[in-house]
This record gives C-alpha cells, sequence and structure tokens, in this order.
C-alpha cells in the first residue's frame, strides 16, 4: 500500500539550493539555485568542468555538506535522516579499500558498524561479491587486485547494507579507458538487476550519455545547472549504441550545454 | 653482496682511525715513563708500549673487545664483575620504562586527537619537557620517590619512560590523523560513531607510525635507564659499571660497558623492526 502511494515521489528533489563556502578569498558560490527532481530507479549523471558543484551537490544528497539556502529531500525525509535511514551507499573516486583487511572484510565494514549479524554478514558478502562479479575474491587482500577489480569491490560495499540509492563520484575517474568501458556496461547491469536510484558524477561526456536516464549539465563560478537532458535512449544498451545516431544528438546536446555554462569565459 | 664490502671498508677505516689514535693519544705515558727511567724510545718501541697499557687514556679496539667478551662470557652472571648482570639490571629498567613511555604515549596521543584543548595544551609541554636535560632531572625523580619509598627499579623506569613517551606521542599523533578526509567522509556516510572511526580506521591507519616511534623510544628507553643508574651512587647497570669505571680511571672498563650498552640497543632496535615486519606484512601495510 505504502509502496504504491510513494511510487511516483521523487527519490531526490532539490528546490533552489544554494550553497556558500566561506573562505579565505571571501565568499564561493558552490551551489546556486539548483532545481532538481530525480525520480525511483533513475540513473543520473551530473556533468560538467571542475568546480560547476556536481560533486558538492552529490555530498549535499549525502549529508556531508550542509546547503546554505533552499531544501533538499532524499526519500522524502532531510539529508540527515536519510542517512540515518541507511539510504545511500556512496562510491567514492579511489576506492578507499582498507589495506589491513581482505576484500570481504572491507565489505563487511559498513555491516559490522550497522550492526548485521554475523551470518547475515557472510551472506550479503557473497551476494554483493556475485553482483560485481568478483565472487571467489573475498578473502585476496586489495594489492592483489587490479584498480578496476578494487573499485567494483569499492561498489560492492556501497551496496552490501541494500541502500535504495547509489551515489557515485567520479568512480571510474583514476582508470584507463578500456577498463572504464567494462565497467560502465557491469553498472548498466548492476542498474538493471538492482533497480537502485543511481546519482553518477562524471566529466566524460560519453560516459554519462551511455549511462544515464537523465542528464544534468552543470556550469561553474557560481555552481548551477544549465540544462536538463531527458534521455530517448532505450534502457538496454549494448556498447555499440554509442555509434548510433541518437547517441550522438544527445552526445551534442551536452556539448553545447557545456560550452553555454562556458559562454560568459571565452 | 656487494653490500658487505662497503661496510667493511667503512669499519676497517674507523678501526685504524682508532688504532692510530690510541697510540697518539696515549704516547705522553710512554714519553713519560721513559724521560723518568733517562731512555730514549723509538717509534717502533713506542707503538706496542700505547697499546696495551692498564689504565690508558683511550684503550685500543682489542683491548675494548677481550674486556667486553671477558666480562661476558668469562663470569658467572651473578658476579657483580659480569656484564650480563649489569646488563640485565639495565635491561629490566629499560623494558619496564619503555612500557611506562608507550602507553602514556599512546594515551596522551588519543587525548590529543580527540580533544582540542588537549590538542593545544598537551604538545607544547610535552616538546618543553624534552628540552630539560635529563641528568638535571633524573636525581630530583630519583630523590622524590625515595622519600615515598619507591626505590629499585620503579624510579629508573620512571626516568626512562620519560625519554621515551614522547617519540611515541608525536609518532600516534600522526598517525591517528593519517587517514585522508574520503576515508573519514566513507565512516561518516555509514553514521560510524568516534569510536567507531578511532577502533576500525585511525587505529590500524597508525602501526607504521607507532612503529617508527617505537624504535626511536627503546632506544632512548635505554639511555633513560642508563642515566637513572648514575645517581643512584653505582650499584648495578650499565651505567653503574660507567661511573664506577670512571672514579677508578677503568678506562678499558667504561669502554666495554659502552659498547654493551650500544649493542644492546642495536639488539632491541632490530627486535622491534622484526616485529614490525612481521605486523605490517599481516597487515598488507609493509614498504
Amino acid at each position: 500500500m505504502k509502496d504504491t502511494l510513494n511510487k511516483d515521489a521523487p527519490v531526490i528533489e532539490a528546490k533552489g539550493l544554494n550553497l556558500v563556502f566561506q573562505t579565505a578569498d571571501g565568499p564561493v558560490h558552490a551551489l546556486k539555485d539548483v532545481n532538481l527532481t530525480v525520480g525511483k530507479g533513475e540513473f543520473v549523471s551530473f556533468i560538467g568542468p571542475s568546480g560547476c558543484g556536481k560533486t558538492t551537490f552529490l555530498r549535499c544528497v549525502a549529508a556531508l555538506e550542509h546547503p546554505t539556502g533552499g531544501s533538499l529531500t532524499v526519500n522524502g525525509m532531510t539529508p540527515d535522516q536519510a542517512r540515518q535511514a541507511r539510504a545511500y551507499g556512496y562510491v567514492f573516486q579511489a576506492a578507499g579499500l582498507y589495506p589491513w583487511r581482505t576484500i570481504a572484510g572491507n565489505i563487511r565494514l559498513p555491516l559490522e558498524i550497522m550492526g548485521f549479524s554475523r551470518a547475515e554478514q557472510e551472506e550479503r558478502i557473497e551476494r554483493v561479491l556475485e553482483l560485481v562479479e568478483l565472487g571467489g575474491f573475498g578473502k585476496k587482500f586489495p594489492w592483489q587486485l587490479s584498480g578496476g577489480m578494487q573499485q567494483r569491490a569499492s561498489i560492492a560495499r556501497a551496496l552490501a547494507f541494500d541502500a535504495d540509492i547509489l551515489l557515485m563520484d567520479e568512480p571510474f575517474g583514476a582508470l584507463d579507458e578500456i577498463v572504464r568501458d567494462r565497467l560502465n556496461e557491469e553498472v548498466l547491469k548492476l542498474w538493471a538487476r538492482t533497480e537502485k536510484t543511481i546519482g553518477f558524477v562524471t566529466h566524460s561526456i560519453p560516459e554519462a550519455v551511455y549511462l544515464s536516464t537523465k542528464i544534468v549539465v552543470m556550469s561553474p563560478r557560481p555552481g548551477r545547472i544549465t540544462d536538463i537532458i531527458d534521455s530517448p535512449l532505450p534502457k538496454e544498451r549494448p556498447l555499440d549504441i554509442r555509434d548510433s545516431r541518437e547517441f550522438i544528438e544527445i552526445a551534442h546536446r551536452v556539448r553545447e550545454g557545456l560550452r553555454a555554462g562556458h559562454g560568459d569565459e571565452v | 653482496m656487494n653490500r658487505v664490502l662497503p661496510v667493511l671498508t667503512v669499519i676497517g677505516v674507523i678501526v685504524a682511525v682508532w688504532y692510530a689514535a690510541t697510540v697518539w693519544m696515549n704516547r705522553t705515558w710512554v714519553y713519560d715513563q721513559a724521560a723518568r727511567d733517562g731512555v730514549e724510545v723509538s717509534f717502533a718501541q713506542l707503538v706496542p708500549a700505547t697499546l696495551n697499557q692498564e689504565r690508558p687514556v683511550l684503550p685500543a679496539p682489542h683491548q675494548v673487545v677481550t674486556e667486553l667478551v671477558k666480562s661476558t662470557f668469562g663470569m658467572k652472571v651473578t658476579s657483580k664483575k659480569s656484564l650480563v648482570y649489569h646488563g640485565w639490571v639495565t635491561l629490566s629498567a629499560t623494558l619496564l620504562g619503555f612500557a611506562i613511555g608507550t602507553g602514556a604515549g599512546v594515551l596522551l596521543a588519543v587525548g590529543i586527537i580527540h580533544n582540542r584543548a588537549m590538542d593545544l595544551s598537551v604538545m607544547p609541554w610535552a616538546i618543553a619537557s624534552q628540552t630539560i636535560p635529563i641528568l638535571a632531572i633524573a636525581p630530583m625523580i630519583i630523590v622524590v620517590l625515595n622519600s615515598i619509598g619507591v626505590q629499585g627499579l620503579l624510579p629508573k623506569a620512571i626516568i626512562s619512560a620519560y625519554l621515551s613517551f614522547f617519540p611515541v606521542v608525536v609518532g600516534m599523533v600522526k598517525g591517528l590523523r593519517s587517514p585522508d578526509a574520503m576515508q573519514l567522509d566513507l565512516l561518516r556516510t555509514y553514521n560510524a560513531t568516534g569510536s567507531e572511526t578511532f577502533a576500525k580506521l585511525r587505529l590500524p591507519s597508525s602501526m607504521p607510525y607507532l612503529f617508527t616511534s617505537l624504535k626511536v623510544g627503546i632506544a632512548a628507553s635505554l639511555v633513560g635507564a642508563i642515566v637513572g643508574e648514575l645517581p643512584t651512587g653505582a650499584v648495578a647497570g650499565l651505567g653503574a659499571r660507567l661511573l664506577s669505571g670512571s672514579y677508578y680511571g677503568q678506562t678499558v672498563q667504561i669502554w666495554a660497558a659502552l659498547f654493551a650498552a650500544a649493542l644492546v640497543a642495536a639488539a632491541l632496535v632490530a627486535l622491534v623492526g622484526v616485529i614490525e615486519g612481521r605486523v605490517l606484512r599481516r597487515m598488507g601495510m609493509a614498504r
């Protein structure tokens, strides 16, 4: 009953969101009048040059930063409450696995803190390792894995406690193009299987277009949204969709949006 | 193998310089003796006469080694002349002091990173404590503790701890603060408490820093224990050996005790190093 009621309720909703950092060089307007609604099960990419506030917005959703104006709700709650309710898993740019823990031990970290029983920890670790295709690697230590595998392990860690939102901050930024393509495909598979709502920060246009149902184009000084594109691409996306006319058209619109944001500087 | 040759060369040079210095520094006594007897000494006579004196200004290396071996292996370990006996007295104070110092250092570091007031107030005092000459306050510690009935091992251990807590504080503060912002943010996303962050992230991250500090700390502990033995009237311990040697002009004994102390220090540091290697390898943090 509750599910049907909330089905169309936004997962993330920002209204007139502002964030001003006070620095030694005076105030910096990191986010200015950001309005955005993200529905359940959407894959939203945030793209823009550095300083456009894309990471800052994600951090606001995660309650790692606190907005100075406007309103922001996550699952209808404040970001702080949403975090208490384990609404999201966060994947950082670096895998940040603890070298002194095995892969399974790293995934166990949030489960220990959140107080899952030992048996349930094991069951969940097993399941998310399969999900990111690292089955059988649980007993390895991080240094025994490649960079791409480490980042997959960190995604597994974020999935382990069943949050329905996955926030990813340039998770593949430090990886090479080939590994990145493979991981993009896997993220899409993961998204299809888990039906999570994903917020994904990137500065790669093809990555944003390939992955997203919604692309948020942002520009810097002050950080603001210049364009929101709802992707017409089907949910099923083979890698060669990137050569299709539609894909190229969306990529073109993203590039236009990025250029428009830079217009006042060039 | 190609590291052995340079090391041997350096040792060879040091020994050669030492022998030359022995001849040069002990020659006055030989000349004085000769002048009293009214004879001339040639250089060929001078050299052997400087290398085997009873109370040389500077003993020759072989004299020191002979004395070291004799007083280590040639005596019953219960004998007051045995370096094993004196070494054990010093070592037990060193280890107790090291344990106290390490414990205090870790506790202070934990306080410093969790409490802003402690951060601002404790560190300057810790630094100031190390600028005071230990030789000046060691007798005071002994006297004060003696007046409240504490004698024997503990006063020396406290002086030893006084020297060894400092590197541990500095290293642990740095180590406990070593996790970067991203790792701390990750734990914030899990709503981890301060003590969970400490136990699961800060403490394991600090291990490499802790071991580096422990190596400095254990050597400092030994120095503290030796210094602590000096004002007690030189009853037992390597410090007592040094002091009684200087009372009676037994330079060979002083140097032998000095080398014994250096060897004990090297062994202790090496031991900490071995433990460090094992622990960090198990933790996947070996460099």
